[in-house]
């Protein structure tokens, strides 16, 4: 464990301290500290392979660590399975999803919390499926035909709109918005910022800085398995976000702007 | 009817203009034939089978669709449809159990032993013959679960293990003979259900089916959602009625309906019922489609995979028992020859995927029906079973390149 934590949050519904996780030789996370308030939106943002997926995962209960501790509500627990991370209340929306095709709509948003488990309430389970895709504004034309027939789009809202049953206090999203429309994405935010209202603590994992800088309210950067920083979203600049996610001030997103801002100043100039 | 009729204002789900909702009974049969060029096929190819198999044997041999044949057949069928809806069980999750003829065999056995050879009384040998098979079902589940073996291997085990067990409990007795007069035997042979009541049984089955639908689709329109209409229904009860009377009709022409067919047909909706409407039945499925997926969601899945190898062995040893009750003896070839391949082919023939995840209880009905008709046949036309076993195996490759075939096409039209 570290011996003092970057910002001690008092108010911190889930926080890491130190934690590691190897793949044979890859050490995919190592000595990793993160703190999510009630109430708030944390950014995990970093290049491809950086180990958000990962840290998402071990959150999740789906991998476990191999040193570090987790508190939630600040008590230490062992999230040593998908259901105990679920029974503490932390929802998660993974990358690749994680839905049955062969299952319908309805019965993968309800899988594992059925209604009634000794005589499934068909009714009440696809009125509350409708009830939440309509928060989503999903275009789902019908809950009866099994996830292999949607879209990529309408995979990723059946996945968010999972994640929102049975109500939990910390919802991990895991690139929710790679595959959304402009109005979905739009939808998606409104929703995080809604969650964030209605006081939990939502993760959030995006490539797109625009997105991230538009709800979170803090930015943790890993790089190569490792915190980069941490950053208050309100004040810090996509340029400085950016060069702590490839470690450097010279590197290739600087570059590329300032190749496509030089031809137009020229053109100004005369 | 008429609070059925009048349509509630905005139904939820169709509020997409794509999405093209099935009107009357034409509508209803024109989805159902979209959904089977899709290639969702459901029952329809096995069905279809039984015609063309029951039409082929009726005209090489005029004895086949008899009624005494018929009653045959609604005897010699249900041991082995027992041991398919086992393995459909298996199949759901996602995984094979090769074993199942051996289980049934040495449940055979031990049946045999306890009720004559120890001279205890029928129900005890039941109970530890069943639960010798659950037992059987769980090592396996330990098994795969612990050690990660894969279930073919275990099962392949258990195959030659319980053989040897079936022959050790035989001690070199060719067979162990259970007296006709016990109501073992009975049940298998000469117990059949009264005329009044199977008449009785069929109209509660359609009246049942049709009271179901009935209440759910109140219900349905209740809380606004989309409902097919009620002429669909009403049709489908009156089909099914018409049907079942004619069968119950038929069959009691010669001895009637057989307390053994009905022990079947209940197991069958046991299964559907627990299968299609339970958490633990959805949680099947889910792991026969994405093991890991259903992990995420909190399902316990080496549980789930547990249960489908005990409800499997269990089922298989309650045929085994319904093997002996039949032929009113347990002897060294209960179970083994093609009862393993048979059962699985009749679950597969039945529309159950070998891929996971995909299959009902009802398969193991018509895929039994299939694969006992063919033996019945082939048994009238005086062949021997160097015939059956060819016809069988040619059987299952069709279905099973059906299944195949049918994903693909499900896949291309997006319907998983
Ligand atoms: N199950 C696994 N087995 C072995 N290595 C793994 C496994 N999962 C992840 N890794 C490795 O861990 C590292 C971090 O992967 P991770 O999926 O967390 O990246 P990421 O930050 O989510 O990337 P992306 O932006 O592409 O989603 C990678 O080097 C990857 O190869
Ligand atoms: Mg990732």
């Amino acid at each position: 464990m570290t011996a003092s934590a970057p910002r001690a949050a008092t108010d911190a519904v889930l926080s890491l301290r130190g934690i590691c996780k190897q793949f044979g030789a890859v050490a995919a996370l190592t000595d990793i500290d993160l703190d999510v308030a009630a109430g708030e939106v944390v950014a995990v943002v970093g290049d491809n392979g950086a180990g958000k997926s990962t840290l998402v995962k071990v959150l999740s209960g789906v991998y476990t660590p191999d040193a570090g501790t987790i508190l939630f509500r600040g008590e230490e627990v062992r999230l040593d399975s998908p259901a105990a991370a679920h029974d503490m209340g932390i929802a998660t929306v993974y990358q690749d999803l994680a839905l049955c095709e062969n299952l319908d709509v309805k019965a993968n948003l309800f899988l594992g919390q059925e209604l009634r488990p000794w005589m499934l309430d068909d009714v009440a389970m696809e009125k509350d499926s409708w009830r939440l895709l309509r928060e989503l504004s999903a275009k789902i034309p019908t809950l009866d035909v099994p996830v292999a027939a949607l879209s990529g789009g309408q995979r990723q809202t059946v996945a968010i709109a999972r994640s929102l049953l049975g109500n939990p206090e910390v919802i991990l999203l895991d690139e929710p918005t790679a595959a959304l429309g402009v109005a979905q994405t739009a939808e998606v935010l409104d929703l995080i910022e809604r969650l964030r209202e209605n006081g939990l603590g939502v993760v959030m994992i995006s490539h797109n800085m625009e997105d991230v800088r538009a709800v979170a309210d803090r930015v943790a950067v890993l790089r190569l398995g490792r915190n980069n920083g941490v950053f208050d979203a309100a004040d810090v600049s996509s340029e400085d976000v950016v060069a702590a996610i490839t470690g450097a001030a010279d590197n290739v997103v600087a570059r590329r702007a300032a190749r496509r801002a030089a031809p137009r100043t020229e053109k100004e100039v005369p | 009817m008429t609070s059925l009729d009048t349509p509630v204002a905005p139904a939820t789900d169709p509020q997409d203009e794509r999405l093209a909702a099935p009107q009357g009974i034409g509508g209803n049969i024109r989805a159902a034939a979209r959904r089977v060029r899709d290639g969702d096929l459901g029952m329809l190819p096995v069905v279809a089978g039984i015609v063309v198999i029951w039409t082929i044997f009726q005209a090489l041999n005029q004895t086949f669709l008899s009624s005494t044949n018929l009653v045959n057949l609604s005897f010699d069928m249900v041991p082995l449809g027992v041991i398919a809806l086992g393995i459909v069980c298996v199949l759901l999750a996602g995984q094979i159990d090769l074993s199942v003829g051996s289980v049934s065999g040495v449940s055979a056995a031990t049946t045999a032993v306890v009720m004559v050879r120890y001279e205890q009384p029928m129900v005890l040998a039941i109970l530890v013959a069943v639960a010798s098979g659950c037992l059987i079902g769980w090592i396996y589940g330990q098994a795969f679960n612990r050690f990660g073996v894969p279930s073919f291997v275990v099962t392949l085990g258990g195959l030659l293990a319980f053989l040897g067990a079936q022959l050790w409990l035989l001690r070199g007795q060719n067979a162990i003979n259970i007296p006709y007069d016990s109501a073992l035997v009975k049940f298998a042979q000469v117990w059949f259900v009264p005329g009044w009541l199977s008449y009785l049984l069929a109209v509660a089955a359609a009246g049942g089916f049709l009271a179901v639908g009935w209440a759910r689709s109140l219900r349905r329109r209740r809380a606004g959602l989309f409902s097919s209409s009620v002429q669909w229904l009403l049709a489908q009860s009156l089909l099914l009625l018409a049907v079942l009377l004619f069968a119950v009709y038929y069959l009691n022409r010669t001895r009637g309906v057989s307390w053994m067919f009905v022990l079947f047909v209940a197991l069958v909706l046991g299964v559907h019922y627990t299968l299609g409407h339970t958490r633990f039945g959805r949680s099947i499925y889910a792991v026969g489609g994405n093991a890991e997926a259903a992990r995420r969601a909190g399902i316990d899945v080496p549980r789930v995979y547990t249960s489908a190898f005990v409800m499997c062995s269990g089922l298989a040893a309650l045929g085994g028992i319904l093997f002996a009750s039949r032929l009113a003896a347990a002897n060294q070839s209960t179970g083994t020859a093609d009862v393993n391949l048979n059962a699985i082919a009749a679950a597969v023939i039945g529309g159950t995927s070998l891929f996971g995840g995909r299959g009902s209880a009802f398969a193991a009905l018509l895929g039994v029906l299939v694969i006992q008709s063919i033996s019945s046949g082939l048994t009238l036309l005086n062949l021997d079973s160097s015939y059956r076993f060819m016809i069988t195996g040619a059987v299952l490759l069709v279905a099973v390149a059906l299944d195949s075939a049918a994903r693909r096409s499900r896949r291309a039209h997006g319907r998983g």
